[in-house]
């Protein structure tokens, strides 16, 4: 991005990241989700995020289930390979790919029922494998695609639009993929703009799974007065816990932060996370404090916001397994069919 | 126990007229009781005395303290499927003793426990006593192992009562036990304490004899599911998403054996291989088939509960073309009962598995070499027509031993079928799409994520050939019909069905899987014992191409012979032939959990040709 000084200035140059790349390469179709969905405010922080991350979007796979959630990686990022699956199963299609392929960067977009109700067991195994993940829930507490029945994360006492008032506790997925091993799990919301972006660029920079939880009020179906996820309601009883900004690698740390009210977290790849508490001495890195954390906001009615766990560390499941350095779909035929003596070898164990 | 003649009278079975390696043994025990490795020694011993075997373990779905029954079959003529009768008995399980010796035809032998005092049950058969006990507390000091080295005194006393070489027996105990001195010299002791007790105390009084041959030389004794793990070994597969179920747990078991000493990078120490045990058997296939869409070679393996439990996403891979393995080790029906029985049951729901338009290809391996092949085949198909693959084995086929010749290394490179990079996709100028068949044969071709080539977005039923969103009636027709189209280009890509033709009779059988080898018996039966000549054709995949439908047009009554109740395979056979030809088919069924047998066929046949051509 050298400029000459010399040269008058012509017309205002497209902005470019560090790979010369505008943002028109990490635009997707046109969304055809309701107007003022909160699903479409998070496809524009997405491509944001990998925009100003400087991703290469050939190497992003960008999976779902299903509901209007998972529609949205056709809005986001249109040169990366992208696979719409099935109901709740997005996690082990993305595990699939990444084994195939680890130089991918994968994320995967559920909703509150995709993840909550029909998929929770394999959210549940993924937040155990700690798999290179973006595993991010545009959370309403409904089923949007289905035309607005409760999902498990609807509140207690919550009302839908026809009147039913919800008479089942939530399941807090943040606090589920803590107890199971996620690395790094944050929550926030569609319109926080700012915050949002920092944590989805953590979550780009992240090794492991990010699991983001991200209330997103469905216009049509739930943001009604009575309903604990409407706009108005998640704006009224949004509690960050602090404000997160995120310094990537590739740039000087410029940000002056005091220690003692700001946590600053080292990213295994060289990035840098700050989180300004704004209240108590909260500490990420603790999970009995994330989870009493949980427990007591939920307990007020609130909704915690931020990153409420990260452990930056942790040896990923593509570790575990002792995978080759290159990806195993692109491993020629003399490294995967073993030679001829090997099965001269095991015929004759046989006779 | 003090009288050790047998107690029925043994001019009854003639003694004099010999029966030479022709007989079946039936050993009776009780589940966990550690008879596996007796009775793989006796299974090995006649095989290395060139005498042809098979060896088909019936078990319960329990650990321990069921009834088990293993029947080793040896045959001069090289026969293998199941023998209905059984010639000797080993009884060994007060619980079912009785039964197995009421169910006995007259003539033949029982071995038992002494104690049990079967010999009042029936003069007709012959019976040696065997006081099992004391023999091994002679050799076994040790009392909590002398109920596992009891076994090993029945191979004796049958080495004794048939004239079983014994170099050979201690050979193959030593191949089952090698690797454990202590536990092998405890067995020879007593292996050879039944011997030597069977020879102080035992008159023959049954025909039944083995004598050396020399069928079996060069060849090899394997289960269906190490066969099938050695195939996906070769066929050089990178990721595997199981969930154990019996009878599949041994195919990925013995892969992931395989994969560690095999696929380790000799440079690295690194693996070239990823394994997942996943949560269920849905979760297996969704692993598999995100790994086949980024580019590996994935697999599953499963039976019919897991089949079911993938349903959904087999469908998916159907409509959104993309390659996938999945081996069903086919069983008994659902939940508890016969889970460990063998059926031909998934024949129907494989072929057509999923919602929707859907259409499978199914290979029917029909013999452990069959096993192999079919295996590597298998991840060739499905990469090459970018679709699932299902690998219908059966419990007989894993499970059970089988002799074979020995596998052959694959001569063809492994296809990868049309996968294109960003400099293929430049070459084709503008005109490549996901879903544009480009060569008439209805199969497009892919990109890989993450190798730079254009992406594409993968959804199930409502995409255009550009692989973009539509719900139109025009795309959706356009797209399902050229997959018609990719299911016709299948029919000479998958293995071609084995065609043997007779001059000059109206009688024809099809069948497949492991029925083929009772079929071959049943023949030679109709032809030796009835003059009825009787062609065969062997299916060995679906769909099925037009040699099929050829083959039943030449003949009048066609039996088609099956392990299941309702004749799924007449009925696949009936939906996709000539309807003029659906009045030739019949069937003969199978269906009790018990491997087919040749008298079971033949008897079948016979029946109809009587009741139906008089
Ligand atoms: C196996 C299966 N069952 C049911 C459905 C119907 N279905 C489609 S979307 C959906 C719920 C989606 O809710 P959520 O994940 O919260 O996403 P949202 O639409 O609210 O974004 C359901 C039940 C389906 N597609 N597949
Ligand atoms: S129904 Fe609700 S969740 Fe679906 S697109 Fe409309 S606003 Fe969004």
């Amino acid at each position: 991005m050298s400029t000459d000084a010399q040269a008058p200035a012509p017309a205002p140059l497209k902005k470019v990241n560090r790979l010369q790349l505008d943002v028109s390469s990490y635009r997707g179709s046109k969304t055809t989700l309701c107007a003022g969905c909160g699903h479409n405010a998070i496809s524009e922080r997405i491509i944001d995020a990998f925009f100003e991350m400087g991703v290469d979007p050939h190497r992003v796979i960008k999976l779902s289930g299903i509901g209007c959630s998972s529609k949205s990686p056709a809005y986001f990022l249109n040169p990366a390979h992208g696979f719409n699956s099935v109901h709740g199963r997005m996690p082990s299609v993305a595990t699939g790919a990444m084994l195939a392929n680890r130089g991918l960067l994968a994320i995967g977009v559920s909703g509150d029922g995709d993840t909550g109700a029909i998929g929770i067991g394999q959210f549940v195994h993924a937040m155990r494998r700690n798999l290179p993940l973006i595993y991010l829930v545009e959370d309403n507490g409904c089923y949007g695609l289905t035309k607005g029945q409760f999902s498990p994360t609807a509140d207690f006492g919550t009302k839908a639009k026809n009147g039913v008032v919800n008479d089942l506790p939530p399941i807090d997925l943040c606090a589920m993929a803590i107890e199971l091993g996620a690395t790094f799990v944050a929550r926030s919301f569609s319109g926080d703009k700012k915050q949002l972006l920092s944590i989805l660029k953590a979550a780009i920079a992240h090794k492991g799974t990010s699991l983001i939880d991200v209330i997103s009020p469905c216009v049509t179906f739930n943001d009604h007065e009575g309903s604990t996820k409407s706009y108005a309601y998640v704006k009224a009883h949004d509690d960050p816990l602090g404000e997160v900004s995120f310094v990537p690698f590739f740039e000087d740390i410029s940000v002056e932060y005091e220690p003692g009210s700001t946590t600053r977290v080292r990213m295994h790849d060289g990035s840098h996370l700050f989180l300004r508490k704004l209240e108590e001495t909260y500490n990420p890195t603790d999970k009995l404090a994330a989870a009493r954390l949980l427990h007591e906001t939920l307990a007020r009615g609130e909704f915690a916001t931020g990153v409420i766990y990260i452990e930056p560390d942790k040896d990923d499941f593509l570790q575990l397994l002792n995978l080759v350095d290159e990806p195993l779909g692109q491993l020629p035929e003399s490294r995967v069919r073993p030679p001829r003596a090997v099965l001269d070898q095991l015929m004759d164990q046989l006779r | 126990m003090s009288s050790t003649l047998p107690a029925s009278e043994p001019q009854q079975a003639q003694a004099s007229a010999s029966v030479t390696n022709d007989f079946s043994i039936q050993i009776a025990t009780v589940n966990g009781s550690g008879s596996q490795t007796a009775n793989l020694v006796l299974l090995r011993t006649l095989f290395q005395m060139g005498i042809p075997v098979s060896g088909k373990n019936m078990f319960p779905s329990n650990i321990a303290g069921l009834p088990t029954w293993y029947t080793i079959r040896a045959n001069r003529r090289g026969y293998i499927s199941r023998k209905k009768e059984i010639d000797l008995l080993v009884a060994m399980n007060p619980e079912t003793a009785r039964d197995d010796v009421m169910g006995l035809e007259p003539g033949c032998a029982v071995v038992y426990d002494a104690p049990l005092r079967l010999d009042t049950l029936r003069s007709d058969l012959v019976f040696y006593a065997v006081p099992f006990d004391k023999i091994v507390a002679e050799v076994c000091t040790d009392a909590k192992l002398r109920r596992l080295v009891k076994n090993m005194v029945y191979d004796g006393v049958l080495a004794e009562l048939l004239s079983m070489d014994a170099g050979e027996m201690q050979q193959a105990l030593a191949r089952q036990l090698g690797k454990k001195p202590k536990a092998l010299a405890l067995n020879q002791a007593a292996l050879e304490a039944g011997r030597t007790w069977a020879s102080e105390h035992l008159t023959k009084a049954d025909p039944f004899r083995v004598e050396r041959m020399d069928k079996t030389t060069g060849q090899i004794l394997i289960e269906g599911n190490t066969a099938a793990a050695m195939g996906c070994l070769f066929a050089g597969v990178t990721v595997v998403a199981w969930y154990p179920i019996t009878p599949s747990s041994s195919l990925p078991e013995t892969l992931i054996r395989y994969l560690r000493k095999y696929r380790m990078d000799p440079e690295t120490g690194k693996a070239t291989f990823a394994v997942v045990q996943a949560e269920d058997e849905i979760a297996s296939l969704g692993m598999v088939i995100g790994a086949s869409w980024a580019g590996a070679r994935a697999m599953t393996s499963t039976s019919g509960p897991g089949i079911s439990l993938m349903s959904e996403f087999a469908g998916l891979a159907y409509y959104a073309e993309v390659p996938a393995v999945v081996f069903d080790v086919q069983r008994v029906g659902p939940s508890t009962g016969l889970p460990t029985r063998t059926a031909q049951g998934d024949i129907l729901f494989a072929a057509f598995n999923s919602h929707g338009d859907t259409k499978n290809v199914v290979l029917l391996p029909g013999s452990v070499e069959e096993c192999y092949e079919m295996s590597m085949a298998s991840f060739d198909l499905a990469e090459r027509l970018q679709t699932v693959v299902f690998v219908l084995s059966d419990l007989d086929l894993g499970m059970n031993t089988w002799m074979s010749k020995p596998f052959d290394y694959p001569e063809k490179p492994i296809d990868r079928g049309k996968v294109l990079d960003a400099e293929g996709v430049k070459a084709l100028g503008g005109t490549w799409g996901r879903y544009r068949d480009l060569d008439g044969d209805g199969i497009p071709y892919r990109t890989l994520p993450g190798s730079g080539a254009p992406a594409y977005f993968t959804r199930g039923s409502g995409h255009n050939d550009m692989a973009l969103y539509t719900e139109r009636p025009d795309d959706y027709t356009k797209n399902v019909d050229r997959l018609a189209r990719k299911f016709e280009t299948a029919k000479s890509l998958v293995p071609q069905p084995v065609v043997e033709d007779v001059a000059g009779t109206q009688i024809a059988i099809i069948a497949y899987g492991t029925t083929h080898f009772a079929v071959e018996e049943s023949r030679d039966q109709l032809r030796e014992e009835h003059g009825v000549e009787v062609a065969y054709l062997r299916l060995r995949a679906y769909p099925f191409p037009a040699t099929v439908h050829e083959f039943i047009r030449r003949y009048d009554r066609v039996y088609v012979v099956e392990q299941n109740r309702d004749g799924q395979m007449l009925g696949l056979l009936r939906i996709e032939g000539e309807p003029a030809s659906a009045v030739r088919l019949r069937s003969v069924l199978h269906y009790n959990g018990l491997p087919i047998d040749a008298r079971s066929i033949t008897d079948g046949i016979l029946a109809q040709e009587k009741a139906g051509n008089a």
